[in-house]
């Protein structure tokens, strides 16, 4: 699994953060998306796909 | 046209003895044509969407439009005057470039981490409000001891409005709540505010503060006006829904008392609990886009210039996507619900919503275990005509020790 961000589009509501904590962050400046983990290993993958899918702004692909 | 399509306004009749229930309406719509054509206040006719689906895809969807110039209120009353581009600031009702420069302005101040920082506050704050209603008891009026203030003083607390000028603020702001008060008073409330968000934003840029509204007006490039109007905005949005949440959320507990035992043996079920309360109960009726160009929706077309109105009830009680939605189950999977709504505009509070509910009803049933209503419960007045469901009162009891 590779993790894509679009920071341009991230609209800061912290839905990944909230979902998959191990693989995403928000920045302390901006509050966009911070990526941890461009790779994530096999334990996380289920969260980070309800996180790519519950993003309200479309801003994550796998 | 058939008779069978005739436009109809958005549902909001509630059947009598099921304060909690989404209205009936609602459901039979979603089950028969998910799109359907809606009667607005104003004469326009568009269309009311009520599956999870549907509902998901307008919010995500950039041809449909947020603009306060564009779209037509679904709920009358809440609208005064023709439509107008939304003023300066006010980017809930802008959309891209003007809503996203805004947006990253803010985004920054409510992320999970720095809500969550809150917490000890947002505790402290509960526990005063618990004393107040204790000394006074073993009766409050649960909206006024309770749900009001608490989410008011922090949003004071993280805009930087002086603790000396929020019983003021707080008088205003519960006017433009009330359903007894009129349009003259409320427009004179809604004046008022606005002077005061003024007022505070002169004083932030002679004096800067270390709060929200004192960290924009020295980093951003921002004018009064904008600044003001942004206050306003977070004050509107971060208020009155949180408030109602909480006294709804108490009252669904109260009425649930096998969830609430399961909640208070289980100090981890607390996040799971406000994610169950806000998809069961859904104060907000919903939201409107408008249709830049025309869009095929559901099977439908949906024409350039066609308001849309979402029905977040009716999506978080949309079966396909929820087991036995009519059921609150603390211990059930609510991923997807659309309480904070979906797409760009997303709640931007709603990481400190989730802190102050999941602060606020614990603190209260581990203070009061035996809390109940000190009426029937068909005397509990409820806000069916509001944009924010809820109860306009809400009289509980205690045992004393
Ligand atoms: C339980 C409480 C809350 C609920 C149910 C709620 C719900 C919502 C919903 C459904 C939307 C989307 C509206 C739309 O798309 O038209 C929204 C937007 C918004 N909310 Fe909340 N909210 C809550 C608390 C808060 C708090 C505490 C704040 C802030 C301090 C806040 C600030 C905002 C703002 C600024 C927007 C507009 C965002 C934008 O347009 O980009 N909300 N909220």
């Amino acid at each position: 699994m590779r993790i894509d961000v679009d920071r341009g589009r991230c609209c800061g509501a912290g839905m990944c953060a909230l979902t998959a904590p191990e693989v995403f962050d928000q920045s302390e400046d901006d509050g966009l998306v911070v990526v941890l983990d461009a790779a994530p290993a096999p334990e996380h993958e289920a969260a980070v796909r309800r996180a790519a899918t519950l993003c309200p702004s479309g801003a994550i692909t796998l | 046209m058939s008779e069978f399509e005739a436009p109809v306004p958005l549902p909001t009749a509630r059947k009598a003895g099921c304060p909690f229930d989404p209205p009936e309406e609602l459901a039979r719509l979603r089950g028969e044509r998910p799109i359907s054509p809606m009667a607005y206040p104003d004469g326009h006719v568009g269309w009311l969407v009520t599956s999870h689906a549907l509902v998901r895809a307008v919010l995500a969807d950039p041809r449909f439009s947020h603009r306060a110039d564009l779209t037509h209120a679904p709920i009358g009353g809440t609208r005064v005057g023709p439509a107008r581009p939304a003023p300066p600031g006010i980017f809930t009702s802008m959309d891209p470039p003007e809503h996203t420069r805004y947006r990253h302005l803010l985004t920054g101040q409510f992320t999970v981490r720095r809500m969550r920082r809150l917490t000890g506050r947002i505790q402290e704050i509960t526990a005063e409000h618990l004393d107040a209603m204790e000394r006074q008891g073993p009766t409050a009026d649960l909206m006024e001891a309770f749900a009001l203030p608490i989410p008011g003083l922090v949003i004071c607390e993280l805009l930087g409005v002086p603790t000396t000028e929020r019983a003021r603020f707080q008088s205003d702001m519960s006017k433009l709540m009330s359903l007894e008060v009129s349009t003259e008073e409320k427009i004179a409330a809604f004046g008022a505010l606005q002077a005061f968000m003024l007022d505070l934003v002169l004083a932030k840029r002679a004096e800067p503060t270390d709060d929200l509204l004192g960290g924009l007006a020295t980093a951003a490039d921002l004018t009064d006006e904008e600044l003001a109007n942004i206050g306003g905005v977070l004050m509107g949005a971060g208020f009155e829904t949180t408030a109602n949440m909480l006294a709804l959320g108490a009252y669904a507990l109260m009425s649930h008392p096998g969830q609430l035992a399961a909640l208070r043996a289980d100090a981890d079920l607390a996040d799971q609990a406000v994610e169950e309360l806000l998809r069961y109960l859904s104060v907000i009726p919903g939201t409107v886009r408008a249709a830049l160009e025309d869009v095929e929706l559901g099977g439908r077309i949906v024409k350039a210039g066609q308001s849309v109105t979402v029905s977040i009830p009716a999506a978080n009680h949309d079966p396909e996507h929820f087991a036995d939605p009519g059921t609150l189950d603390l211990h059930r999977p609510t991923a997807g619900h659309v309480a904070f709504g979906h797409g760009i505009h997303q709640c931007l509070g709603q990481q400190l919503a989730r802190v102050e509910m999941r602060v606020a009803l614990p603190a209260l049933f581990d203070r009061f275990p035996a809390l109940r209503l000190a009426v029937p419960p068909e005397e509990v007045p409820l806000r069916t005509d509001m944009m924010i469901y809820g109860v306009h009162r809400l009289p509980v009891t205690w045992d004393k020790e």
